[in-house]
């Protein structure tokens, strides 16, 4: 039952770290496989104002957010520039993202070394305790941040002008031209958006467990296992099978140790892709 | 140029190579040059799937720890010679090969990459859960200072070294044929526009397939002799990302769209790598192949062969 | 006379959006079929599915005698169908004798057997002609206009030799005189035995080509018979006018 609640909690946290590929591949079509070394980023900057002032790893990274939504801004110009031309844009997209992750794990590499790194706060530790359940602060706390997290973007998308542009321009570039809105400012605040996104998952995942650079290569397999079995762009259908994902990882640690958690996420990924891409038929 | 002659061609520049650095004697030079031969069949093997059908594969590490672990395998149950290992690694990787393609080439461009990254880390995981091999504890595997070949001594470093040269001249040679061939045409159209070409009657699955087989045969082949090069084998070497992002970069670097490229890739980049490790470090060397690789996907998406046509193109239409 | 291809009950859904609901279609062996409707209305959807770039849920497609269903695209153009995309997509990295060279390998080898390398460069140059494209041969995509890709989508598609060919908005763009010579090429193949689809909204073309018309509008069809009766039809007068 423990792993279950465990599961949940895990599932909460993948969410908000899955937010952010939701918004680039699901409705952008952008495979953003770097999108773990920014999370990783953010864990060690959220480390940095951790350990030299003392503040809060959630309260940093949302002082953060401005410079990861620039961030992500600037990535998506140089996307643009670069890859506007159809035919070859999944090869170079590709190798373009790939090569930033790499670039990114080895300068932390190189900045940090390989020593694993962790925050300190004041949930960290303690638990609750509900019946039989424990309810670990560690765990608690980023699985409600995510949620609130996805809660906002949830109403951005939905409700305010430029989240529904972005739906939009997801499915009709043309639609949305002729509305006024230049399709290439939207997909870049977009992409700031989901850039954004990892400086409080990066927060949030150096809560849960001491990180070092390479740990984001895990969660680039378990961040698209959830966005395809989610539905590709769909923010409830993600939280779900983030939730799933989280679920049966924490089972699987529980009865076969940790060594198999990887293949859970990886096996999920390309078991979903392999009998039911729903969606991807005819892209 | 037939492809016999240009097979007899390689072997005898790389029989001149050897020969050279025999008489040079310098230890080092073997065992840089075997890692550079390495890259060369590799990134040749990647460019089969990568550079001539359109489809990335992130997971060439897999297939190349696939060689290195069946050759351990075979070390703890029954030592064989090592050309055999190769040929084993060959059919063994060939056959995952075939497997993951049946399973994930039905998806498009996108799809096929992150399947097979998800790939990689699952083989790697059945491999740290294997204890026979070694686990994530690793395996040590013992190798003789010598060896004879035909009444001749030689150094070990030098055996592997003509090994993994052989395996380098026969990737090339496949990849040079193919393009050369209808099978090469027909990939061309899956990556120039695979809806297209199946409209035309081309049969891209099947022809996905074979380049996904091919691929990852002569990955596995460049994997086979490494437990006996480096001695020690653990998995997180033998499945690292390096092997990954070098397999993507030097194709990248070098110009996908011939078999030249990778070829090129490959020198450059591995020398340049070698030399990095040797006076600085070996994180900033892999810090300088990732960087290389988004410039060149940024500024000169056809690599350096690229460079040289479009320079070559301008100054006839110049004239 | 059974008819060389018969679509029935086709249905295709994408989530929620119904494309394609229940169509019912038959097309006589050397007929001209127009094939009209609204954008949106699941021409390319319904083009898609007869020609396997896409799966139809429920509903089958016979073509030459053959159930098609599970049959890959490409076994398609095998047995004969063969189809123009609406936006065209040349190999960019092949020049354009080349291009029209990809069906003929591995289309027209296949019914006849391996072809020799000169005769398939001339076929190839003589379709070029017949688009007015031979003078460009070893030019590459690029350098086309848009018009011009048009005319070496169409060509490569008569390259496979069909039986069916589905000509899918070849002439947007084009001006008059073009647009009577791909008329005029499309009755010559016509005459030469393969039965063709042509959709368009060059409402002249359609009218002037077809011996018969059929209507779809938001996935439903809603006419099929002979033009100078469809036209007049309410229903399709609506669908038009309500645009």
């Amino acid at each position: 039952m423990n792993a279950i609640v465990a599961g949940l909690l895990l599932g909460g946290f993948y969410a908000a770290v899955t937010a952010g590929v939701s918004i680039s591949f699901g409705m952008l079509d952008i495979v953003n496989i770097a999108h773990p070394a920014f999370i990783i980023l953010g864990s060690y900057i959220a480390y940095i104002v951790n350990t030299s002032f003392g503040i809060d790893p959630i309260v940093a990274s949302i002082v953060m957010l401005p410079v990861f939504y620039l961030l992500g801004t600037f990535i998506y110009q140089i996307y643009f520039l670069s890859f506007e031309k159809r035919g070859q844009e999944s090869l170079r997209g590709l190798a373009f993202f790939f090569g930033l992750l790499f670039v990114t794990e080895v300068i932390l590499i190189l900045v940090f070394g390989v020593d694993y790194r962790y925050v300190e706060a004041s949930y960290i530790g303690p638990s609750l305790h509900l019946g039989n359940i424990d309810f670990p602060l560690r765990m608690l706390v980023p699985c409600i941040t995510a949620l609130v997290l996805f809660g906002l973007l949830h109403l951005l998308v939905t409700r305010s002008f430029t989240g529904r542009a972005i739906m939009a321009v997801s499915q009709d570039q043309l639609a949305l031209q002729l509305m006024a809105a230049d399709p290439i400012r939207i997909k870049r605040i977009a992409f700031g958006i989901s850039i954004a996104t990892a400086a409080i998952a990066g927060a949030l995942l150096i809560i849960i467990q001491p990180v070092e650079p390479s740990v984001g290569r895990e969660y680039i397999g378990r961040v698209f296992a959830i966005c395809v079995l989610g539905g590709l762009g769909s923010l409830p259908g993600t939280l779900v099978a983030a939730m799933l994902l989280g679920i049966m990882e924490s089972i699987t640690a529980t009865f076969y140790g940790p060594s198999w958690a990887p293949a859970v996420s990886f096996g999920f990924l390309l078991l979903t892709l392999a009998f039911r891409p729903a969606g991807l038929f005819g892209r | 140029m037939s492809t016999t002659r240009f097979t007899l061609i390689c072997v005898l520049v790389g029989l001149v190579v050897y020969v050279f650095g025999h008489l040079l004697g310098i230890g080092y030079l073997f065992f840089a040059g075997y890692t550079i031969l390495q890259f060369i069949a590799l990134a040749s093997a990647w460019n089969i799937l990568g550079g001539y059908c359109g489809y990335v594969n992130f997971g060439s590490a897999a297939f190349f720890a696939l060689g290195a672990y069946s050759t351990v395998f075979f070390y703890k149950f029954n030592p064989l010679p090592i050309p055999l290992l190769i040929i084993i690694a060959a059919v063994v990787s060939g056959i995952v090969g075939l497997g993951m393609g049946y399973l994930t080439l039905r998806l498009r461009g996108a799809f096929f990459a992150i399947a097979t990254l998800a790939m990689a880390v699952v083989l790697q995981t059945l491999v740290v859960n294997w204890s026979y091999v070694g686990g994530s504890r690793g395996a040590y595997i013992v190798r003789a200072d010598t060896i004879d070949i035909g009444g001749y001594t030689i150094e070990y470093i030098e055996y592997l070294f003509l090994l993994m040269m052989a395996v380098a001249i026969l990737s090339i040679v496949i990849s040079r044929t193919i393009a050369r061939t209808q099978l090469g045409f027909g990939f061309a159209t899956i990556r120039d526009d695979e809806l297209a070409a199946e409209a035309s009657g081309v049969p891209t699955l099947r022809l996905k397939l074979i380049a996904t087989t091919i691929s990852g045969a002569l990955m596995g082949m460049a994997g086979a002799p490494f437990p006996y090069y480096i001695g020690y084998l653990q998995p997180a070497s033998a499945f690292g990302l390096e092997y990954g992002v070098n397999s993507i970069a030097m194709p990248i670097i070098g110009g996908t769209t011939s078999w030249v490229g990778p070829l090129i890739g490959a020198i450059l980049l591995g020398s340049l790598q070698q030399i990095a490790t040797v006076t600085i470090s070996s994180a900033v060397n892999l810090l300088i192949v990732g960087l290389l690789l988004v410039a060149f996907v940024v500024i000169a998406p056809n690599g350096l062969v690229g460079l040289v046509q479009n320079r070559l193109l301008a100054r006839r239409s110049g004239k | 006379m059974s008819p060389l291809l018969h679509v029935s009950n086709i249905s295709k859904r994408f989530g929620g959006f119904v494309a394609l609901d229940g169509i019912e279609l038959e097309v006589q062996p050397g007929e001209r079929l127009g094939l009209i409707g609204p954008n949106g209305s699941g021409k390319s959807t319904l083009v898609n599915c007869i020609c396997g770039a896409l799966q139809n849920e429920q509903g089958s497609v016979h073509f030459d005698g053959h159930a098609m269903d599970g049959l890959a695209a490409h076994q398609r153009t095998h047995r004969g169908l063969s189809r123009s995309f609406q936006l065209p997509r040349p190999f960019v990295s092949l020049n354009l004798a080349d291009n029209l060279r990809v069906p003929m390998l591995y289309t027209v080898h296949k019914r006849t057997g391996p072809l020799h390398g000169d005769s398939v460069d001339a076929r190839c140059v003589e379709l070029l002609r017949l688009v007015g494209l031979d003078h460009k041969a070893r030019h590459m995509p690029r350098d086309l206009t848009q018009v011009e890709m048009r005319k070496l989508e169409l060509a490569r598609a008569v390259a496979a030799e069909p039986k069916l060919l589905i000509a899918d908005e070849s002439m947007a763009g084009l001006s008059h005189s073009e647009i009577e010579d791909i008329l005029a090429l499309l009755k010559q193949l016509n005459e030469r035995g393969i039965t063709i689809i042509l959709i368009e909204h060059i409402m002249s073309a359609v009218m002037s080509f077809s011996q018969r018309l059929v209507v779809l509008v938001s996935g439903k069809k809603i006419a099929d018979g002979k033009p100078e009766d469809v036209v007049k039809n309410p229903e399709v007068v609506r669908a038009y006018l309500g645009q």
